[in-house]
């Protein structure tokens, strides 16, 4: 059997979704940076993938998903940073409870 | 050159002051730029008042004298375009008389110096509307006018300031929007690239289609600062909550910036559609004169009462102004001159009192005329000049008014004649009201029996506009003459008269 | 004649008005009185000199040289304000008849009460009343608005002054402005007179706008010289026709010029206190007493008589109008006289007998007819207008006399006064004598024309008018016994009795006084007509009696004195009649005492309806229509934005949510399109 581009998608699929639903129904806010992190390493995943089968030889899906990983650990870094601030403020890092910047 | 030309000064002198504001230090400071500042502006209006007449004596029959044009904004056209005439020198003249009052009013009013800075800022936008023939520039200038209202009620005012401040900017915003795009729809519609007045009135022909379109958006943008009924609303409000200067200088001045735009844009760019739409704004002018008049028969707050009566009046100009005919326009200017001395002295007074009793309440006073005689003479003038007493000008003006709107023979404009007509008897009716209970009888609170009369400051104030609401009223003839005059069919070209 | 003393007449009562106006406070009590006086003395001067002048100089610009007839003379007319090149206000100075005749009862009258208010106007320690100055300087505009009035070329000066006139009258009237009922009858008076003035200005809109004219020379005369016209019924004609031929001939089933001249006799009717706008005069009366003896005696409320006179070649040529004229005026002149019967306050008895006289004055005119010996009517009612301003002062005059005596309005307070203040009394008796139409005083000459060319017109309103003139009789001599006799003066104990006042005071009555019993002499039928023409041959000073119509004079002269005899009868000495008169008719005394009820009608309509029903609900409109509809924009928006501002939660998830749900969209929308 081969492994048609179809078995990486699905799973990339599903752990798309699943980042999704956690970004949406989750409170806490690690978690939402988890599910986060899962949506952004399943458009990686598409990324190598689809460089990998429609353009092989040439490298930018592969770049480009270096590029994506290197911006999420710099932006993990900055919203754990607001989260321990925040933690900080309210001892709680819920999100809807964070409503102090609002009006 | 820009500067060699007289007319900017009228901006340049605001500005020059408000540049003397921010620099200067204490309340002795800011008093002396803003006597120096508007005493220069009186000058300078009774300067070209006396160039105006010496060419116009000389036989120069140019429709706009002075006339200059400079552009700042090449892509579209945009030229800081001035001229004036006969009307706008009444203006011009009007404005630089209430803003020396205004100026003596305002005498101890709290952070001066950021007061006289919105307040020359106000007056800039309203003397370059004036002087403007270039629609853009005007606008721009009208707008310029406005927005400091917003931030003198709401700070230097009284009672429900933000309400009142926040009604009167959105309302005449949604004015200037009617404004904005009829305004561009004439100059498209014009079709010259052109936006200046005189341009547009003597070579464009604007298709008459869109004249029915354009006319009544325009006519309702200038007509909402005009107070036209039923876009009245912001008046009593706003003046009622705005300071003593700013009531004096809105009701009088940018008041009549509605009744200047109403003649200078809509009837002069747009004649036809005019003539023809005339009947519709014709029953809500008439419906304002007595709407107003009988509103102001029951208030009790006297600001509130002016407020109304100036509904009444300034119905009164646009009413004029819609009868399309020499006698009539030139009453409708003089009204406009007319009403602005006399409600900013009615407003000056009310300051004045209020200051004193620290209540506008009609009910609560009684009686002052033997504690303060001179403010009381001063209202009972005033109040005599409202209702339109011979030797003060609102008589000259209104007769002058009734006289050209007689001129149309046929029933409808009769009907709205005689309607019109009626109010003299109502703003009789209201004035003395006020007269009677304000004035006269017995004291009714004994507080009052302590205050004292007007300082040196009122005093001159008050009797600046005495002087002149008399001198029209005495001497009519050379002001009527002025207007008249630009009416003359040799100069003035438009509205097909 | 040279412009200078007519310009004079009207500029030193200006002067005045604006000298003592402005430095009235700096001046000494004394010191106002005497140059307010003084200045109205030599104003009178000048309009004697005036007057004589143009009555007997024989100057070929006031009569024609071989036909005697009076001309009008435009002494100066200067532009005040021109409207178009047609309607042009002048203001400027006619000299004809009747402007003359009315400078000498102006300029007289006033200079009487000027120098009489400088006795009344100060208490019995001879303490000044507060506001003397300024009640010269009103005095003194009231004095220039008349004249200026009186001597207007064109109708709309006229208007002018007219409204000046009203404006002084209010001033005055509310003198004693911390005084409620003054401050509310000053502005009655205001606000009634202006309604009739809005009639008037707009019958000036109409007249002027078909004849387009404002001048009174071109309504009504032709020019024989220049600036000098002679009145011509052509002219009036003429006018008649531009009327007729113009594009409206007729408005609702009365001709237009009807119609215009109507609207300016309302005019009149409202300064003159014709029914029913006499409401203000009798209010009038809270203003100091020499203000009534000038305004509402003699000379601003004839101010409706003198109109009517000066356009009278127009009024000839619509009848309806004279016959308008002519009812309103009967009708006036008899309620006036019912009502003055029943008044206790002196002054109001004299203000009702002031409306009643000043309707005699109206129907007079509004009877003359060419036809009938040459408008007698308007030479009668020019005539009545004159001795009645002579005898009217003079009876107000004494009434502040008794008032500043006794210190009360009301008869009750004063009877029996005729020991205590003969001077008073004897003057007023003449005065009473006068206004009843006894022979020889003023009255009763006048009187008799009017009647006579009531006759003339129609028998009906002669024997209306005769009763009326019983019931003037009647009135005045009740009032005369009651003040002066009835009952005996009982003096309480420690004050002074009563007493003639100071000269200042009694000479005027004096003066008027002897006015009064000699007026009736002068030949007012050479002096004023109508259009000019002497109205008899050979008539002069004496030969007046005999030219008299003895049937007609007979018969009011023995109404006049039944009158009195019944007066005297009723009210000579204190007795049960008058009451016994009351009970037996008690609904006509009540409804005769409370004036009709005319005050609570006009009450209910400006209080109930015009306040209620119409001031009251525009004003809530306003509130809550009108502004209540650009709130309602403004909550409106205001509720919007917060609507949409649910969306910009700050929530990110929602905002995933959206975001899915468009995407989701999106994708269907477009797999259904590519399928």
């Amino acid at each position: 059997m081969d492994i048609t581009i179809l078995f990486y998608l699905i799973p990339s699929l599903f752990m798309f979704c699943c980042g999704l639903y956690g970004f949406i129904t989750r409170r806490n806010m690690i978690a939402i940076l988890i599910s986060l992190e899962l949506m952004l390493n399943a458009v990686d995943i598409n990324f190598t993938v689809f460089n990998r089968f429609l353009f092989p030889g040439q490298l930018e899906g592969m770049f480009f998903s270096l590029f994506a990983i290197g911006l999420a650990a710099a932006e993990t870094a900055l919203a754990i940073a607001i989260i321990i601030n925040v933690f900080r403020v309210s001892e709680n890092i819920d999100v809807a409870d964070v409503t102090k910047m609002k009006n | 050159m820009l500067f060699s030309n007289i007319l900017i000064y009228f901006v340049v002198i605001p500005l020059l002051m408000l540049g003397g504001f921010a620099l200067c230090r204490g309340i002795k400071g800011v008093r002396a730029v803003a006597i120096i500042g508007s005493t220069a502006l009186l000058a300078l209006s009774a300067w070209v008042l006396a160039d105006y007449i010496m060419l116009r004596q000389a036989g120069n029959t140019e429709e706009m004298l002075f006339t200059g044009s400079w552009t700042w904004f090449a892509p579209l056209n945009i030229h800081l375009a001035v001229g004036v005439d006969g009307v706008s020198i009444a203006m011009l003249i009007l404005s630089s008389i209430i803003v020396f009052a205004g100026s003596f009013a305002s005498w101890k009013i709290d952070n001066a110096r950021h007061f006289f800075m919105w307040l020359l800022l106000l007056s800039t936008g309203v003397f370059g509307f004036f002087i403007s023939v270039d629609l853009f520039t005007m606008f721009m200038f009208y707008e310029v006018a406005l927005i400091p209202m917003y931030l003198l009620i709401g700070q230097w005012g009284t009672g429900r300031k933000e309400y009142s401040a926040m009604k009167l900017t959105l309302m005449l915003m949604g004015g200037s929007a009617f404004l904005m795009l009829s305004l561009i729809g004439i100059y498209y519609q014009a079709g010259l690239n052109s936006w200046n007045i005189i341009e547009i009135a003597n070579h464009a022909h604007i298709d008459k289609g869109w004249q029915y379109f354009l006319f009544p958006m325009c006519f309702v943008g200038f007509g909402v600062l005009g107070a036209m009924f039923p876009f009245h609303t912001w008046s009593p409000d706003g003046h009622a909550c705005a300071p003593t200067a700013v009531s004096m200088l809105h009701a009088g001045v940018l008041m009549k910036l509605g009744g200047y735009g109403c003649f200078r844009v809509a009837m002069y760019l747009m004649p036809e559609a005019a003539n023809d739409l005339a009947w519709i704004f014709l029953i809500l002018t008439g419906i304002s004169v007595v709407y107003g008049a009988f509103s102001a028969c029951v208030q009790t707050d006297l600001k509130y009462i002016n407020a109304y009566s100036s509904v009444s009046h300034c119905g009164m100009v646009l009413f004029a102004i819609l009868m399309i005919n020499t006698t009539a326009l030139t009453g409708a200017i003089m009204q406009m001159l007319s009403h602005g001395l006399m409600t900013a002295l009615f407003f000056a007074l009310i300051g004045m009192i209020y200051g004193r009793t620290h209540t506008r309440d009609i009910r609560l006073m009684g009686g002052l005329m033997k504690i303060m005689p001179f403010l009381g003479v001063g209202y009972v003038i005033a109040g005599m000049a409202s209702l339109g007493l011979p030797g003060l000008s609102g008589f000259v003006a209104e007769m002058t008014i009734f006289v050209g709107s007689f001129e149309h023979a046929d029933m409808f404009h009769r009907v709205f004649t005689i309607v019109a007509c009626c109010s003299i008897v109502i703003t009789a009716v209201y004035i003395l009201r006020v007269v009677g209970k304000l004035l006269f009888g017995p004291v009714q609170d004994e507080h009052h029996l302590s205050l004292t009369d007007a300082t040196w400051w009122e005093r001159l104030s008050v009797v600046t506009l005495i002087v002149c609401v008399a001198g029209i009223g005495c001497f009519p003839e050379f002001f009527e003459w002025l207007i008249r005059f630009t009416f003359n069919p040799e100069i003035f070209h438009a509205i097909g008269m | 004649m040279s412009p200078v003393i007519p310009l004079l007449i009207l500029l030193i009562p200006l002067g005045m008005f604006l000298l003592l106006g402005l430095l009235g406070h700096k001046m000494s009590h004394r010191m106002a009185g005497v140059l307010g006086t003084a200045g109205m003395g030599v104003t009178a001067v000048l309009a004697y000199i005036t007057a004589f002048t143009y009555f007997f100089s024989g100057n070929p610009d006031f009569v024609d040289a071989d036909t005697h007839v009076r001309l009008q003379a435009l002494i100066f007319n200067h532009d005040w304000l021109a409207f178009t090149e047609k309607l042009v206000i002048r203001l400027g100075f006619l000299l004809d008849p009747i402007s003359a005749l009315l400078l000498v009862v102006i300029t007289t009258i006033s200079f009487m009460v000027h120098l009489y208010s400088n006795g009344y106007m100060r208490d019995h320690h001879g303490v000044w009343e507060t506001g003397f100055q300024r009640f010269y300087a009103f005095l003194s505009l009231f004095s220039f608005s008349m004249l200026g009035l009186v001597v207007a070329t064109n109708i709309f000066q006229m208007y002018i002054f007219w409204e000046l006139v009203g404006a002084s009258s209010y001033l005055l009237i509310g003198f004693y402005y911390t005084k409620p009922s003054a401050v509310s009858a000053s502005k009655k008076a205001f606000i009634v007179t202006r309604f009739a003035d809005l009639g008037f200005l707009i019958g000036i809109l109409v007249l002027s706008f078909y004849t387009g004219t404002f001048n009174f020379t071109d309504l009504t005369s032709t020019e024989v010289a220049a600036g000098v016209y002679q009145i011509n019924e052509g002219t009036a004609e003429g006018i008649k026709n531009i009327f007729a031929t113009s594009a409206a001939p007729v408005f609702m089933g009365g001709s237009v010029l009807t119609w215009a001249l109507v609207l300016i006799f309302m005019g009149g009717m409202g300064k003159s206190a014709m029914m029913p706008l006499h409401i203000w005069l009798p209010d009038a009366m809270e203003g100091p007493t020499p203000v009534s003896a000038l305004i509402h005696a003699a000379t601003m409320v004839v101010a409706g008589v003198y109109l009517v006179a000066r356009l009278f070649p127009l009024y000839l040529m619509e009848t309806v109008a004279l016959d308008i004229i002519v009812v309103v005026g009967a009708l006036t002149a008899f309620y006036a006289a019912m009502v003055a019967c029943t008044q206790i306050d002196i002054k109001r008895v004299l203000a009702f007998s002031t409306i009643s006289q000043i309707a005699f004055m109206m129907v007079s005119l509004g009877v003359a007819r060419p036809e009938f010996h040459h408008g007698l009517g308007y030479m009668a009612g020019m005539f009545h207008l004159f001795t009645h301003a002579m005898f009217k002062a003079l009876l107000f005059l004494c009434a502040g006399a008794l008032i500043h005596a006794i210190g009360s309005n009301d008869y009750t307070a004063m009877h029996g006064l005729r020991k205590h203040m003969p001077i008073t009394h004897i003057t007023f008796l003449i005065g009473c004598l006068a206004i009843a139409g006894i022979i020889p005083f003023a009255g009763f000459f006048s009187k008799d024309e009017i009647l006579t060319a009531t006759m003339g017109h129609s028998i009906f309103w002669y024997i209306w008018m005769s009763a009326v003139a019983g019931l003037t009789a009647f009135y005045m001599f009740r009032l005369y016994y009651l003040i002066f006799w009835w009952k005996e003066h009982k003096v309480p104990e420690g004050h002074h009795a009563p007493h003639d006042q100071p000269w200042t005071m009694t000479l005027p009555l004096v003066i008027l006084a002897v006015v009064s019993c000699l007026a009736g002499f002068v030949p007012m039928g050479n002096l004023v007509t109508w259009n000019g023409h002497e109205m008899f041959e050979n008539v002069n000073f004496f030969t007046n009696l005999a030219a008299l119509d003895w049937s007609v004079a007979g018969i009011s002269l023995a109404v006049a004195i039944a009158a009195i005899v019944l007066a005297t009868v009723m009210y000579k000495k204190e007795n049960p009649l008058p009451a016994k008169f009351k009970n037996a008719l008690p609904a006509l005394w009540d409804w005769c005492h409370h004036r009709f009820y005319w005050d609570e009608l006009y009450q209910f309509i400006t209080h109930k309806i015009i306040f209620g029903c119409i001031s009251k609900p525009i004003a809530w409109f306003d509130r809550q229509i009108v502004d209540g509809t650009m709130n309602g924009l403004a909550a409106v928006t205001n509720k919007l934005s917060w609507a949409i501002r649910g969306f910009q939660s700050g929530r990110i998830q929602m905002y995933v949510w959206w975001y899915l749900i468009g995407v989701v969209v999106l994708a269907a929308v477009t797999m259904i399109c590519v399928l």
